[in-house]
């Protein structure tokens, strides 16, 4: 079957261990996890991770069972990318005189619409935040300029399906004995 | 935090060690035997056992996987949950094969290991050890207490989850100033998180469909496993097929759930199971899975496994159904409730012109294997034959336990039984060492049942300490290692499939005999033939463990067979 990528959200209660519960499970059928967020959730106490993986649909539906099966999961579902709103951000740090001779370098950072964070006199930060490609032309187009460090979050998601996290948990909550 | 909703409490027994709280907890939760190894980090909770003794005993292992395989047996024999409790370190990486053993064929365990004090966590302290990591992958739940209030929920939480929907182990490890810190005791049993559903809802509109498809079929064929025992659905199952009259198949964790002579009852599944099973399994049109979860060893190639029938699954765990096989009607539920409800619906039927398909292949396989197996015209005696001999003897009453390998297959091939929870093996694992360790637990937990260990001379040496533990406590089992002075079933496959290349697979035995008696236990050496019978009425008529070592054909082959990547109609004879 066709690899393809999924965005997978698991929520589950907020406990120490439960990264390394919800990751081992990728670990044991050898898949790569692409890129990982954790963080709150709407609801207190529901951590919700994202997590990048690119996998057969069938594999990705099996791998969310699993991690459903996990006691302190609370849901776990999988989207397509055309089925999620998602962003990425990234942070540069480039030479500040590269930016100070108002030559190119300062163009390129208008023309992606990116931020300027911060201006020291050795360095200058600048964040840009959408999908990896957006995020990856500023990279392709800074470095020539010298890079002095570069990173890229995980990826965060907002699925567009309509049935929110709340009525899932009251839903669970109800079934209680 | 989780949502709880209180239903019953017990009397507050005040301020308290977290060591005592332990201790009253699992007395709290009905445990009356536990089973397990002393050591520093895990002192305390020992110290509080010293002084409960009459309610709440503890069996000193002589290996913490000895520990943890006896709580797996007391757990399989009774059906309630086995507890075990080691130290810090190597005491708990010990427990890892057992809980292992136990999260793959769902035994419900608590283990309860120590930890060093948490100031010391993640120093590389003496026996400290990351269990909680460890244990991870192999526990369906685990938690590290490091404050002496978190006890009485960790473990009520522990015993709920381990022994709720599809069972298994969890694992509590405790820090050793948790141990010694005080808590106000206030039990509370545990009885739900949002997070956690272990009963699906049973949808009757599935159970509908598959009884449709029940009442259309032609050829339909059981297949049950586990799911069956540990929803004590025994008696619901028999009531379905007798209603039905389907020919029902077994795993060997199902084995035990269906008496042996039941006349719908035609035999095992799998890789070294029966004939006819096997066979029919690509001829039947509509396919009943209850309990179970189409291991490889019972599915063969699964591109060729009954294909030209429509599926059926009974599962209580989601991510079982269309895992291997795809269901074409899942019942997500609980197997007793399904299986009630499905009876009301389903029409009386018979089906035994299919069920005399499956009697005419039985007959091959006895001509073929079965009889020469029983009733060897061999010089050697054969595994099959000294089962025999037990079963006639002893009436298919027996709990009997198996290590892995041959005498595994063959112990599920030809024992009989009568009632339920009767087998216990190492399925899914498959762990050379349980046998001795879970007998003792099973003896322990069922002692008016005779119980009947049986062994490989291979698997016996990776547990035989734990005769100093069957000696310390008096416990009756009767052992009978199959002696065929080889690791039995890697040489088969070392014959078949590697030119008889036996590498490492020969054991140059000690003389048990004199190892056992050791031990204070009484034992009897076999070679031939006609001391069998005596041999086997003398053990079972002696009061108190027994050893009795058959020495049996050394190349001896199990079958039939479905060699891997062999689909299972293809299953061989010879």
């Amino acid at each position: 079957m066709k690899k393809e990528r999924y965005t997978i959200s698991v929520f589950t209660e907020d406990i120490v261990g439960m990264l390394n519960r919800v990751t081992i499970i990728f670990t044991r059928r050898k898949i790569n996890i692409e890129s990982i967020a954790a963080s709150e959730s709407e609801i207190p106490n529901i951590h919700r991770y994202t997590l990048v993986i690119s996998e057969a649909e069938d594999m990705v539906k099996k791998v969310v069972l699993q991690l459903e099966k996990q006691v302190e999961v609370v849901k776990a579902v999988y989207h397509k990318d055309s089925e999620v709103v998602y962003q990425e951000i990234a942070l540069y740090k480039v030479p500040t005189e590269v930016l100070l001779s108002g030559g190119e370098a300062e163009k390129i950072v208008r023309a992606h619409h990116a931020r300027v964070l911060s201006v020291e006199p050795a360095f200058t930060v600048i964040e840009k935040t959408g999908h990896k490609a957006e995020t990856q032309a500023l990279f392709d187009e800074l470095e020539p300029y010298g890079m002095l460090e570069f990173v890229r979050s995980g990826r965060v998601a907002i699925t567009k399906p309509m049935k929110t996290l709340k009525s899932i948990v009251e839903e669970l909550e109800n079934t209680q004995d | 935090m989780e949502t709880l909703e209180v239903k019953n409490t017990m009397p507050k027994l005040g301020l308290m060690t977290g060591s005592q709280a332990v201790v009253q907890a699992l007395i709290a939760e009905g445990v009356d035997l536990m089973f397990g190894y002393p050591g520093g980090a895990i002192m305390p909770v020992y110290d509080a056992l010293y002084d409960v003794e009459q309610e709440l005993k503890h069996v000193l292992a002589r290996h913490e996987q000895g520990a943890v395989h006896a709580a797996q047996g007391y757990a399989r024999a009774t059906g309630k949950v086995g507890v075990c409790i080691a130290t810090s370190g190597p005491g708990a990486t010990n427990l890892i094969t057992g809980i292992a053993d136990a999260q793959i064929d769902s035994t419900p365990l608590v283990c309860i290991t120590g930890q060093v004090t948490s100031h010391l966590l993640g120093t590389d302290a003496f026996q400290e050890t990351d269990v909680v990591g460890i244990s991870m992958p192999v526990t369906k739940w685990n938690f590290q207490v490091t404050r002496a209030e978190e006890i009485p929920m960790a473990i009520a939480k522990a015993f709920y989850i381990a022994r709720s929907g599809k069972p298994g182990p969890v694992l509590v490890d405790i820090t050793k100033d948790a141990q010694f810190g005080k808590v106000d005791f206030n039990y509370v049993p545990f009885t739900g998180m949002r997070s956690y559903q272990p009963k699906p809802k049973l949808d009757l509109d599935s159970v509908k469909a598959a009884a449709n498809l029940i009442n259309s079929a032609k050829r339909p064929f059981i297949l049950f496993g586990q799911g069956i025992i540990l929803s004590d659905a025994e008696k619901e199952f028999k009531a379905f097929i007798e209603k039905t009259g389907i020919p029902s198949a077994w795993t060997i964790l199902g084995l035990s759930a269906l008496e042996s002579d039941h006349y719908l009852n035609v035999g095992m599944l799998g890789m070294h199971g029966n004939y006819a099973p096997n066979k029919l399994t690509n001829e039947c049109d509509v396919l009943i899975a209850i309990g179970m979860r189409f291991d490889d060893r019972i599915t063969g190639d699964l591109s060729r496994y009954a294909k030209q029938a429509k599926i059926i699954h009974i599962e209580i765990d989601p991510s079982e159904v269309s895992k291997n096989v795809h269901a074409d009607i899942p019942v997500i539920a609980d197997a007793k409730e399904a299986l009630f409800e499905l009876s009301k619906i389903v029409k009386e039927n018979s089906h035994s012109e299919w069920l005399n398909k499956f009697r005419a292949l039985e007959k091959e396989e006895y001509a073929e294997v079965i009889e020469n197996e029983l009733y060897p015209s061999t010089e050697k005696m054969t595994m099959g034959e000294v089962i025999n001999e037990i079963n006639v003897q002893s009436d298919h009453n027996n709990i009997v336990v198996t290590d892995v390998g041959q005498h595994q297959m063959m112990s599920c091939r030809y024992f009989k039984f009568k009632q339920t929870k009767s087998m216990i093996t190492s399925g899914g694992l498959g762990t050379m060492g349980f046998c001795l360790p879970a007998a003792i637990g099973a003896k322990m937990g069922q002692p008016n049942k005779q119980v009947v260990a049986v062994i490989g001379d291979g698997g016996f040496q990776m547990t035989l300490q734990e005769l100093g533990t069957m000696f310390q406590y008096g416990v009756d089992v009767k052992i009978v290692v199959l002696n065929n002075e080889f690791l039995g079933m890697v040489r088969q496959w070392q014959e078949m499939f590697f030119e008889k290349r036996y590498a490492s697979t020969t054991m140059v035995n000690p003389d048990f005999q004199r190892i056992v008696s050791g031990y204070g236990i009484a034992t009897k050496k076999v070679v031939k033939r006609e001391e069998l019978a005596d041999a086997i009425e003398e053990m079972l008529n002696h009061k108190g463990a027994y050893f009795l070592e058959a020495i049996v054909g050394k190349e001896n082959n199990v079958f039939p067979m479905v060699p891997t990547g062999a689909s299972v109609s293809e299953i061989r004879l010879k």
